[in-house]
């Protein structure tokens, strides 16, 4: 109980004492059992499995503030990585954390993050079972970064890919969209507003294992997070060659959400998310792929938002609530203004 | 017996100009022949010339335009007896398409008389009739246009095949036994019967009807019957935006005021939509809070029919769902406009692409819209760009319109729209891909706004990407005033101009949003010099869809923020001023557009939404009376500040003399920073460009600050985005040049 109610010095990066307590008692009695080592030895049967795959990502976490309503920035850590593996059609197994600690870090923070990093592994089912910290001086970063890696295994025969989808599949996503950006632009401390949103930050190991099962000629998958919906679909319309439309009154979006983007002049098409994904099945499994969804919390939302098309390949349109087609982009940056 | 050659530059191909000169010529017993090549017409001619040569130029037929008739003595022993038409040959011949042109007075009076095109709907000749919106691809002849599916008959055949008719090589000839068919229908089936006398009938009991037209379909219904007007509006959803009108002349003068410009502007083969004063004889549910009407001339047969049959104005507004283009093909109007037409009056000519109607001002002359009647006309470019290099230029996002140059000459597209719109992308292809037919042309460079998320900006970039040549990303303001030196001949070499530019917004070089600036430029290059104080644009694009943004931000810096409150009660102005302060999605912008909304706001014109574009400025524009008191702007380091004029509101002013304030201030500030520019001796003209110099008030205002300048402003090219392609190519072109 040593580094109660401190702060994060540069000692506790220097490589001594003060570090390994920082560690010991911060990281790995948490993420214990079975305990987190510096390399981690693993074994699994699955892969053993002929034409079984090693499934394998990285992702570096940064949000301001790292708490807000509906998680924090270790939340966001594990379910990301989970996610990435998850619509790649691995079944994730083991994560490793890294910490980029900014000297003056309040330790109770970094409790609570690690805290929540402990509970999403274990609902999601990982392992969090190698890490690493740095401290850095003041303004090197901003508070805490946190980047983890993930391993899974993706069953023999099982082919996802955005190449993969064709003209007549449609789309599903598992909610509403926009909950997770919308929530951080109300959260910045700079930005004094009252919002019942919650970010949609969720692990979907297991919704994509059940969509799977039911839809099992499911085509591909895309977890949506910065660029949102819009850029998730612009890169599958791209990689498949064909269209997409999706319609506009079918887009799942909170009042709230559309109220917030409609003051800030933001399209929630791109607001980013950290719990929803798209998914690309045959038409003939829409319903089976739906209820799969639907029968699991973090998929109570989903619906059917589009399908692909053999017209205007690599481009991804919206019908409109009046009947027209607009053409929703890819952006290079930040949304800029553009009427003259 | 002496012999010459001469040459006829201009619009004179597929104008009729070469069977005119075969009757000039044999009127005149001389022999020789004529013939249409790349550069135009060419006469090889022997004999006593006389009057020939300037007859050339006087009596050419209605739609040619001569530039220049060059004579020169020939030698020209192989000329045949008597004068004859050589059929054209070379490559590159006959590639010009002129614009599509109303119908002329000869087929008018053909359909009202008694001969064998009574009353037919798609009666034309060399000097009339469609053009441009049937070519499907070159060189122009009827197999390829969409008359192709339509065998001439023997009559047709020898009017077509004799030089001495009106008709002789009229593309689109047609008779009733050959032509074209029309009829009405309505719940899927036609209607048996005379479908003008239905339709106008129809029209007469307050029916709305989709009416194929040249470039697209219109939704036609009674101007004098309010209920049709309100249902029109309430079933196409657009509760306020002007409807066009079309009306014979007779009956012009009961509805606007016709000055003998106006009168010109209608008349013009283009047959453009011209705004006029109001008369107040029609509902005002028209155009609301519009002290003009936009009124056109029918231009087809079926248009004169019609409106003869009816009797009276119609509402003549584009067939489109909301935001969409203009609806051309026969299935896509039965789908599209079923919710709002009860019944189609259709045919079976099929239109190759969407042409808007033009929309026109003439006091001062200006191009609203550039479309029908006036594209693919080209336009000489400037001395000195004579050998520029052949260049594509892309335009804007929102009022999309590309621009070829080639050879001295611009050849600039018609309006497309806005290019996220699904049709409109598509349509922009297809022009991308029509005007380089047209113009033959093979660009050495392309040329784009700064913008990165204009979609012609990205189709730019991939477009030099593959051909391998360079991108050019010229900064949207600068793209405004060479359009305008560009329009007014301006030499490349002719020095610096100060150029005010009066504009929605644009991306400026220091990545803040431009749109009310005082340039010092040329083609190459400019500079700065004065610009509207900047506000932020809360919400970005936001802000010019709800005018209060921008009327709490222009409030609150003028110190007046109580005043804001009291005038936008039900907006969230709270956070809106928090994004300002903190700059979230809140860029700071010089827009003289938005200034014009945040002063209607103030003055209760449509403040929390308006429902089409320009809107507020619009209706700002009619309300503004010619009194009371003109505020100075001060202009600090450059910045010229508005606060004066809500510091006028908030002591109460009158909102007609409030709005008068706002366009003569902003006129008399940007032109005396002009006038110190040429007095110093650092300008040579003054130029005026971009979007609000669409407003007649302000134009007008400014040039009269200004009389006693030289002042270059456009009155053929839109001064909107319209004519942004033309500047981009323009600067791309002085540019490459001085590398
Ligand atoms: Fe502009
Ligand atoms: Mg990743
Ligand atoms: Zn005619
Ligand atoms: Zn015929």
């Amino acid at each position: 109980m040593a580094l109660r109610d401190e702060r994060v010095t540069l000692a506790h990066g220097g490589g001594g004492k003060a570090m390994r307590d920082l560690i010991e008692e911060v990281f790995t009695s948490v993420f214990q059992p079975p305990g987190m080592e510096d390399q981690a030895r693993l074994t699994e049967a699955a892969l053993a499995e002929p034409g079984a795959r090693l499934a394998f990502t990285t992702d570096s976490y940064v949000v301001t503030p790292v708490e807000f309503p509906g998680g924090d920035i270790g939340k966001i850590a594990v379910c990301g990585t989970v996610n990435d593996l998850a619509v790649g059609g691995a079944r994730p197994l083991w994560l490793s954390a890294a910490f980029i600690l900014e000297e003056g870090t309040e330790v109770a923070l970094l409790r609570r993050i690690v805290a929540t990093m402990a509970r999403e592994a274990e609902a999601a089912g990982v392992r969090i079972v190698t890490g690493d910290t740095k401290v850095v001086g003041r303004g090197a970063c901003d508070g805490v970064f946190v980047t983890t890696s993930g391993v899974g295994v993706i069953p023999p025969g099982r082919e996802m890919a955005a190449g993969r989808v064709r003209p007549g599949d449609v789309a599903i996503v598992n909610g509403v969209l926009g909950d997770h950006g919308a929530t951080i632009l109300a959260a910045r401390g700079d930005l004094a507003l009252t919002s019942d949103i919650e970010s949609d930050c969720a692990a979907l190991g297991h919704l994509m294992a059940d969509v799977i099962a039911a839809a099992p000629g499911i085509r591909a998958a895309r977890d949506l997070t910065r660029g949102g919906l819009a850029s998730a679909l612009n890169e599958i319309a791209q990689t498949a060659g064909c269209g997409l439309v999706i319609e506009e009154t079918a887009l799942p979006l909170r009042p709230e959400v559309v109220g917030l983007c409609e003051i800030l002049g933001l399209d929630p098409l791109y607001l980013a998310n950290e719990g929803r994904l798209v998914v690309f099945v045959p038409e003939a499994e829409a319903a089976a792929a739906l209820a799969a969804m639907r029968a699991r919390p973090e998929g109570a939302g989903a619906c059917v938002v589009g399908r692909a098309v053999a017209e205007h390949a690599g481009q991804v349109r919206m019908r409109t609530a009046f009947g027209g087609a607009r053409i929703v982009d890819m952006l290079v940056g930040e949304q800029l203004p553009r009427i003259c | 017996m002496q012999a010459w050659r001469i040459r006829v530059r201009g619009q004179v191909q597929g104008v009729g100009f070469r069977p005119f000169v075969w009757q000039l010529a044999r009127a005149r017993g001389l022999r020789g022949v004529v013939l249409n090549d790349a550069e135009g017409v060419l006469i090889r001619v022997a004999g006593d010339l006389g009057d020939f040569a300037a007859a050339l130029r006087d009596q050419a037929p209605p739609l040619a335009r001569v530039d220049a008739v060059e004579v020169t003595a020939a030698v020209c022993d192989d000329l045949p007896e008597g004068f004859q038409i050589a059929a054209s040959g070379a490559a590159g011949a006959e590639t010009r398409v002129t614009p599509d042109a109303a119908t002329c007075p000869d087929c008018l009076a053909e359909i009202r008389g008694e001969g064998r095109r009574r009353g037919y709907a798609f009666t034309n000749c060399t000097h009339c009739g469609p053009r441009f919106s049937i070519l499907q691809s070159l060189p122009y002849d009827r197999a390829r246009t969409t008359m192709a599916p339509f065998a001439m008959c023997p009559a047709c055949r020898a009017e077509y095949e004799d030089p001495a008719d009106r008709r002789f090589h009229a593309q689109p000839i047609a008779c009733p036994d050959c032509g074209p068919r029309l009829w009405l229908e309505a719940g899927g089936a036609e209607l048996p019967g005379d479908a003008i006398g239905l339709a106008a009938a129809r029209l007469k009991a307050g029916e709305i009807l989709a009416v194929k037209g040249l470039g697209g379909f219109h939704l036609a219904c009674d101007a004098t019957n309010a209920d049709a007007v309100d249902l029109l509006r309430a079933r196409k959803r657009r509760p306020a935006k002007p409807f066009a009108l079309m009306a014979r002349e007779e009956d012009l003068a009961r509805i606007v005021a016709v000055s003998p410009a106006a009168l010109a502007a209608l008349r013009d083969p283009a047959a453009p939509i011209v705004l006029m004063p109001a008369r107040g004889s029609l509902p005002e549910t028209l155009a609301p809070g519009m002290a003009e009407l936009g009124v056109m001339l029918p231009y087809t047969p079926l248009h004169h029919l019609l409106l003869d049959a009816f009797g009276g104005v119609l509402v003549m507004t584009s067939g489109n769902l909301s935001g969409a283009p203009q609806v051309i093909g026969n299935d896509e109007a039965r789908e599209k406009l079923s919710a709002f037409a009860d019944a189609f009056l259709m045919h079976d000519r099929a239109i190759a692409r969407r042409l808007d109607d033009s929309v026109v001002r003439v006091d001062p002359p200006m191009v609203l819209r550039r479309a029908r009647g006036q594209v693919p006309g080209t336009l000489p470019l400037p001395p000195g760009f004579e050998t520029a290099p052949q260049i594509v230029a892309y335009g804007g996002q929102m009022k999309a319109a590309l621009c070829l140059i080639k050879t001295g000459q611009a050849l600039l597209g018609h309006h497309l729209g806005e290019l996220d719109e699904a049709l409109t992308w598509e349509a922009f292809l297809q022009a991308d891909a029509d005007y380089a037919a047209l113009f033959d042309h093979r660009p050495q460079a392309v040329a784009v706004d700064l913008h990165p998320d204009f979609r012609a900006s990205r189709h730019g970039a991939a477009r030099a990407g593959r051909l391998g040549v360079p991108l050019i990303a010229v900064q949207h303001h600068h793209a405004h005033l060479a359009a305008c030196l560009g329009e007014n001949l301006w030499p490349k070499d002719g020095g610096k101009v100060a150029v005010i530019v009066l504009d929605g917004l644009g991306l400026g070089p220091d990545g803040t949003v431009w749109g009310g600036e005082l340039l010092l430029g040329d083609y190459k290059g400019f500079e700065r010099v004065a610009w509207l104080k900047p506000a932020p644009l809360i919400g970005g694009d936001r802000a010019q869809i709800e005018p209060w943004r921008n009327a709490l931000v222009r409030l609150d810096a003028a110190g007046l923020s109580d005043l804001a409150d009291r005038l936008f009660p039900a907006a969230p102005r709270d956070l809106a001023r928090q994004l300002a302060a903190k700059g979230i999605n809140a860029p700071l912008s010089s827009s003289a557009g938005r200034l014009f909304d945040a002063v209607a706001a103030c003055l209760g014109i449509c403040p929390m939404r308006q429902s089409y574009e320009g809107e507020a400025a619009m209706r700002l524009e009619s309300l503004a009376a010619d009194t009371g008191p003109v505020p100075d702007l001060p202009c600090v380091g450059g910045a010229i500040d508005p606060a004066p004029l809500f510091q006028l509101l908030a002591a109460g002013e009158r909102p007609d003399r409030v709005a008068h304030a706002l366009h003569a201030s902003l006129a008399q500030a940007f032109a005396a920073e002009a006038r110190r520019l040429i007095e110093a001796g650092q300008a040579e003209a003054v130029a005026l460009t971009g979007g609000c110099f669409q407003n007649s008030r302000l134009a007008t205002m400014t040039r009269n600050f200004l009389a006693d300048q030289g002042i270059l402003t456009q009155g053929r090219i839109p001064a909107n985005d319209g004519g942004l392609a033309l500047g981009q190519a323009l600067v791309a072109a002085a540019k490459l040049e001085s590398n």
